[in-house]
């Protein structure tokens, strides 16, 4: 028998939903697979993933805890040791921070000590724009980027924001997930329905051969908005999807292609994922440039709560097209 | 829910129901097994041969081995620092706990943690981390895997009376009162955490706490391992019979310092004076003479053991430096396994 053409149905969705849907498939597919978190059962969460999924899983997998992130990422974690795969939602991605000595600690280093692997997902609301103010803003990936172990992956689309969590659930290690709050409802795209896994590894966002801006998450629509009209200039968006495993290739082959470099962080600037990549062209890139690799980030200041401040600090459309402006001229 | 002190049904001279002959002896020989391990470690230690740290649980050798031997193979431990009978319950060989101690390619971690900072995951136990408590959390998780999945299985994990200051004992303790379940926590309180006492540690004792959280927390004698192995036997027929967890308190002595460098200078020596005539293999022992069984001859047959295992982890070589960053990710997923659990026959 020939084999049949498989034709990918594809439909249109949020990011938020794509969350959902990645959730829902492999809830649907795989008994191990459950969620856990606060206010994901009857209320569907915070921002609504799991609107929906207790009706249809039931309380076991759709599970309700205390208010204790320590709580959710510690059990999560023996639960994995005896063969299920949690997804953990925090409510807001900086209560990881009251969850970090178990995702660091214990879920990261066991690998590495006792040859036991922690399937876990842990899925981070993040990012800021909204006046969160600093509890509610952070874009904490640099302090599991720098905890070895641990994957990180940061979806900007709605493909991949169902793909890299169908990835990252499958995948037999811990993997942060920094879900953008501020693409929940904002960004919509055809996202493949059913099976679809999105690989740990960079994305050509839009090809160009000028400049180059790498960056993550949210800041890709940024790049790709600063960007669109800029001089006749032809530049590139290098959306990374994953920040460890960090797609070295890519980012290199971008580099040798453009010779100028923007690298873009929503996150605090000291030790941020582009400190990373700035190093990695710094240090294998070095005869590639046409000039120096630049960053914008946001300042290491708290994500202040007032608009005005808070449009101060964080990265935007203005900001990004000046930096590309200078680096072109230079 | 009245906290309540457990008293081994053997208390005037009857045999427990629910340990044979042959297991009374095994439960000394898992307690003499540690003790000489230890004792051939410190000795390794002091000839330079253990890098890093040494700890140990000398005197409280019934708190691990009677607890552990209360579990079935396909219940899951998380066992701490004082509790190295609980890996020799399990079926950990005494070469491959030298070999960890010294860091060579054949201990549990192959060079990976130090100390007894290890698990044999084949035989279903999870080594610790450092941070105290976090293994009661992974423990909480175990046993809502087994609720999660309707399996008559349970979580055992032990901590230190000190440890019950953090905020991960709280979770923990919570999070199973909460959705009831099999999950037995051994707190072993040897009266010290370091150089802290308990009266500095806690206004109440941890075995008064469990009752806050909806489920029974009994006391027991930590130096008699047929008592703590009751204590957990009834634990655990709670556990999987779904009627929750239980937190049971292990009063006992650390007899030693805090690890290998600690003269312990803060402790009483009245007190050790006391613990020390309660010492539980001598207790163990004095039970078995009366069964007739030939101690020489346990005693000679241990050593021997240990001797052989320490020849054979002083032969095992130091870990390759050029695997020093592999295997930092899982491939694939590797889950707990029951390994061989012979003792565990009674609890099938
Ligand atoms: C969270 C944490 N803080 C500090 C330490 C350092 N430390 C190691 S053991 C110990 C004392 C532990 O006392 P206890 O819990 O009573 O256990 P014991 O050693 O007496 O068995 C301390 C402070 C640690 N391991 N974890
Ligand atoms: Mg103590």
């Amino acid at each position: 028998m020939r084999p049949l053409e498989r034709v990918v149905a594809m439909s249109t969705m949020t990011y938020l939903q794509a969350v959902s849907d990645a959730l829902r498939t492999e809830m649907r597919a795989d008994d191990r697979v459950f969620v856990m978190g606060e206010d994901v059962g009857a209320f569907g969460g915070a921002f609504k993933v799991t609107d929906g999924f207790l009706d249809e899983f039931g309380a076991d997998r759709v599970m309700d805890t205390p208010l204790a992130e320590a709580g959710i990422i510690g059990t999560a974690v023996g639960a994995a040791t005896v063969g299920m795969r949690p997804v953990c939602e925090m409510q807001f991605a900086d209560f990881v921070a009251c969850g970090f000595d178990q995702l660091v600690n214990v879920a990261g280093k066991m690998m590495y000590r006792q040859g036991l692997s922690v399937n876990v997902t842990v899925r981070l609301p993040s990012g800021g724009g909204f006046s969160g103010g600093p509890f509610h803003s952070q874009n904490p990936e640099a302090w599991f980027m720098h905890a070895p172990g641990i994957k990180v992956v940061a979806p900007s689309t709605p493909e991949d924001a169902k793909g890299l969590l169908v990835g990252a659930i499958r995948d037999p290690n811990p993997v942060v997930y920094l879900e953008h709050k501020n693409l929940y409802r904002r960004m919509k795209g055809e996202v493949p329905e059913g099976e679809h896994v999105a690989p740990f590894c960079a994305r050509v966002a839009r090809e160009g051969e000028d400049l180059v801006v790498i960056a993550y998450g949210a800041m890709v629509h940024t790049a790709l908005e600063a960007t669109e009209d800029l001089e006749d200039a032809s530049v590139m968006v290098l959306d990374l999807r994953s920040l460890v495993p960090m797609d070295e290739e890519a980012i290199l082959a971008a580099v040798r292609r453009c010779s100028k470099v923007v690298v873009l962080d929503e996150a605090n600037a000291t030790c941020a994922a582009g400190a990373q990549v700035a190093a990695l062209i710094a240090e294998r890139a070095f005869e590639d440039l046409d000039g120096p690799v630049v960053r914008v980030a946001t300042p290491d200041v708290p994500i202040p709560f007032a608009p005005a401040l808070e449009g101060a600090v964080l990265p935007d459309v203005k900001r990004v097209r000046e930096a590309c402006r200078d680096l072109l001229a230079y | 829910m009245a906290t309540t002190t457990f008293a081994p049904p053997d208390h005037d001279g009857a045999a427990p129901a629910h340990l044979t002959p042959t297991d009374r002896v095994a439960l000394l020989r898992h307690m003499l097994l540690m003790r000489t391990i230890e004792e051939r470690a410190m000795t390794l230690y002091r000839q330079g041969r253990v890098p890093g740290s040494f700890y140990d649980g000398f005197g409280q050798e019934a708190v691990s081995v009677g607890a552990a031997f209360a579990m079935a193979a396909q219940d899951r431990l998380c066992i701490l620092h004082r509790d190295l009978g609980a890996h020799l319950v399990r079926g950990v060989q005494p070469a491959r706990i030298l070999a960890q101690y010294m860091g060579r390619a054949g201990g549990v971690t192959g060079g990976r943690d130090g100390n007894v900072h290890f698990g044999d995951h084949r035989l279903g136990c999870v080594g610790m981390v450092s941070m105290l408590p976090d293994m009661m959390l992974v423990a909480t998780g175990m046993a809502m895997a087994f609720r999660l999945r309707r399996e008559a299985r349970c979580a055992i994990t032990w901590l230190g009376e000190g440890s019950t200051s953090r905020g991960d004992f709280h979770e923990a303790l919570n999070w199973a009162g909460v959705q009831r379940l099999p999950v037995i926590f051994v707190v072993e309180n040897n009266q010290y955490a370091y150089s802290t006492p308990t009266a500095a540690q806690y206004a109440v004792a941890p075995a008064q706490r469990a009752a806050a959280y909806g489920f029974p927390g009994v006391t027991v004698d930590g130096n008699d391992v047929e008592a703590v192995f009751e204590a957990t036997r009834v634990a655990r027929e709670r556990a999987v019979a779904g009627e929750g967890p239980t937190l049971i308190e292990a009063m006992t002595m650390r007899m030693h310092g805090h690890a290998a460098h600690d003269d312990m200078s803060y402790v009483p020596p009245e007190l050790l004076e006391h613990w020390r005539a309660r010492d539980p293999i001598d207790r163990q022992e004095a039970r078995l003479r009366t069964l007739e069984v030939d101690l020489d001859a346990l005693r000679d047959e241990v050593a021997a053991t240990v001797r052989a295992g320490a020849e054979e982890a002083l032969r095992s070589p130091e870990p390759d430096p050029a695997t020093a960053t592999d295997r930092v990710f899982a491939d694939e997923e590797v889950h707990l396994g029951d390994g061989c659990a012979p003792w565990s026959g009674w609890s099938r």
